[in-house]
């Protein structure tokens, strides 16, 4: 059976269709969510996707945390749901403390559009099983608030239990402490990150496809459960 | 009517990279002595009848919930007399 992958659009969503693009690439099916769904219509695990949702007024992702559609993630993120924030979404995952910390402004204060070094340090996450440990990857990031900041114990506790899943290699893009690019939850079913694996999964379109490995990664999980 | 007015600062330990770039242009403008910038929102609240003491907790609970971000903002909730 097909793994049906929900991918979210909220309103000033704006990866919403290449988030959907990479589910496809890595053979599963995408599932339209609307932000207003009461429901997840029987999907097996759920993208938020990058973008400026409700035109990041008030913080990033602060409404959107907010939106029907959020109530049933956060119950099922629970329950062992693959729930996967790029970007925007990573953001909406932190203001709904899915994920611990916080993305504020980047340091220098400019918008980042880049082709971004990363190392994947941990694949314990549902969503890094397919890469290496320590495996270097290249994915664009674009971003204009993607420093992430949490106090230290909280840093010191997501260093300790390896649930730092990707870090930025050479020059820290945005001054995100520890270099951090990339997070999970302690079940590892959850994930945020403010690079876009999904714009690297088609040589034609992207620096790599080493983005893809975020998308087999799950559907490894799911066939498995 | 009311006026309940809500102050969201970034924590001091928290990077403000937006009144850094304030505090960098004031010198060049000529507005000399000041040492530091730290930005922050002010939300004034409209609010119907009497501000209780009921009222004004369930507006604390709004802007810890919504109006600011604890793990990155404190806030200050006040009746504007």
């Amino acid at each position: 059976m097909t793994a049906r992958i929900g991918v979210v659009t909220f309103p000033g969503s704006l990866d919403d269709g290449d988030a959907a693009r990479a589910v496809r690439v890595a053979g599963a099916e995408a599932v339209a969510l609307w932000h207003g769904d009461e429901d997840l219509h029987g999907v097996d695990a759920v993208i938020l996707p990058g973008g400026f949702s409700y035109g990041d007024y008030l913080r990033c992702g602060a409404i959107a945390r907010f939106a029907p559609v959020m109530g049933p993630v956060i119950e099922r993120a629970a329950g062992g749901m693959p729930v996967l924030g790029i970007c925007n979404g990573f953001q909406i995952l932190c203001e709904a403390h899915l994920l611990p910390g916080a993305l504020i402004r980047n340091d220098h204060r400019k918008f980042n559009c880049i082709d971004q070094r990363l190392r994947v340090e941990s694949t314990a996450s549902t969503w890094t099983s397919s890469f290496a440990a320590g495996q270097e990857i290249v994915v664009p990031l674009k971003n204009g608030e993607g420093g992430y900041v949490a106090d230290d114990a909280t840093l010191d506790r997501l260093e300790r239990e390896g649930r730092v899943v990707v870090r930025y290699v050479g020059d820290n893009p945005n001054g995100s402490y520890r270099a951090i690019a990339g997070i999970s939850n302690e079940r590892g079913n959850v994930v945020g990150l403010m690079p876009h694996p999904e714009h690297a999964v088609e040589s034609l379109t992207g620096p790599s496809t080493d983005g893809l490995g975020f998308f087999t990664s799950v559907l490894r999980s799911l066939v498995n459960a | 009517m009311a006026r309940v007015v809500v102050d969201v600062m970034l924590k001091p330990e928290i990077l403000d990279p937006q009144g850094k770039a304030v505090a960098q242009a004031l010198p060049r403008l000529g507005f000399d002595g000041v040492s530091d910038v730290r930005q922050g929102k002010r939300f004034e609240l409209e609010v119907e009848g009497e501000v209780t003491e009921e009222r004004l907790a369930q507006l604390r609970n709004a802007a810890e919930t919504l109006l600011s971000n604890p793990v990155i903002e404190d806030f200050a909730v006040r009746v504007e007399p």
